[in-house]
């Protein structure tokens, strides 16, 4: 088939309370067959509890020749990391 | 074989059938989205099946499991309609026939989710969930064919055309059907026929599509009369079973 429609990203929720994780991307000609298609394709084994899809081209995404201004000047700045702190026990997420 | 026995049946062959005609379609979607679509209510409706069918052997108390019952009939023992068994030929064909069902299933296991039989109503309750989510994406489905394409909107229309004439078998009563309604176990059909007219209408409404005015019924498979498709269909599904009796893996 030559005209699968648009490409579409998945993101898939686990548990309450977690992050949405990137699952990978489906065809479909608008946004509820997207959100079918991806829980045909991705959530078939209890992946997920909610979903989200985007239309790929509506994503900005850095390129890969600006990645070193963007992502390098954070390689030498170990105390922006928060393990300098006791974390209280009831945190699970972190 | 006591009616509900015979009761189950029409149940787990409808399942059964619809979901072999299903798999057929396995590796040959129109796009990988869509190929794994169609097999995940494959293996729904074939999980459906398979627990009616263990019920129906626990019940007959015959020595025989569910697999017998499902491949060691002779064609004239399957209860399925019609229907299910008419054969794949394009894809608006298969949604057709699959939204046709889907509707059927779900307010037909909506009413049974209050049956008197303990059995039928937890399975009615566990399969509404998935029904449901196969009504969703037939119904899509016509609304696009409709609303799609000149090609994509004739071929749907083509394909009510041509199935119309097996949905009047879903509402017939059986026998055995109408025995079990007086205790309450069976599904009263005339309930579930009004709310199946009145969702096609809505969703032929919003597809754009017609209902067919001929209201000939074809009739038979609930008393085991089948299309001349049965009879290739069983060839394939009892094949393994004929080949290979008792083979184990």
């Amino acid at each position: 088939m030559e005209n699968q429609g648009p490409l579409w990203e998945v993101f898939i929720q686990s548990k309450p309370g977690q992050p949405y994780k990137h699952a990978g991307s489906v065809h479909a000609y608008d946004k509820e067959m997207a959100v079918e298609n991806a829980r045909d394709v991705y959530t078939r084994r209890n992946e997920g509890i909610s979903l989200w899809v985007v239309p790929a081209d509506q994503i900005v995404a850095v390129s890969s020749s600006e990645s070193s201004s963007f992502f390098e000047p954070a390689d030498d700045k170990v105390y922006r990391h928060p393990t300098f702190y006791d974390l209280p026990e009831g945190v699970k997420q972190m | 074989m006591e009616a509900k026995v015979k009761y189950y049946l029409e149940i787990a062959d409808n399942a059964f059938m619809l979901s072999h005609r299903l798999s057929e379609c396995s590796s040959k979607g129109p796009f990988l989205e869509e190929d794994l679509a169609g097999t995940n209510v494959a293996l729904d409706l074939i999980g459906l099946a398979e627990a009616v069918y263990n019920e129906a052997a626990n019940l007959n108390k015959q020595g025989e499991t569910g697999d017998d019952i499902a491949y060691r009939r002779d064609e004239h023992e399957y209860r399925n309609c019609l229907l299910t068994e008419q054969p794949n030929t394009d894809f608006a064909f298969i949604m057709t026939r699959q939204f046709f069902m889907d509707v059927y299933h779900y307010y037909l296991f909506t009413e049974l989710s209050s049956s008197s039989d303990k059995f039928l109503k937890a399975i009615a309750a566990k399969s509404l969930k998935e029904v449901t989510y196969h009504l969703r994406r037939s119904s899509e489905w016509m609304i696009r064919f409709g609303g799609g394409t000149d090609v994509s909107s004739e071929k749907a229309q083509k394909a009510i055309n041509s199935l119309w004439k097996y949905t009047g078998e879903l509402f017939e009563p059986s026998a055995e059907d109408l025995l079990l309604r007086e205790t309450n176990v069976s599904a009263d059909l005339e309930k579930v026929k009004s709310l199946w007219d009145q969702k096609i209408s809505e969703i032929f409404y919003l597809a754009d599509l017609k209902k067919p005015e001929n209201e000939y019924k074809m009739l038979g498979g609930k008393k085991g009369v089948h299309s001349e498709h049965m009879g290739y269909m069983l060839a394939d599904i009892q094949y393994l079973n004929n080949r290979y009796p008792d083979a184990k893996w």
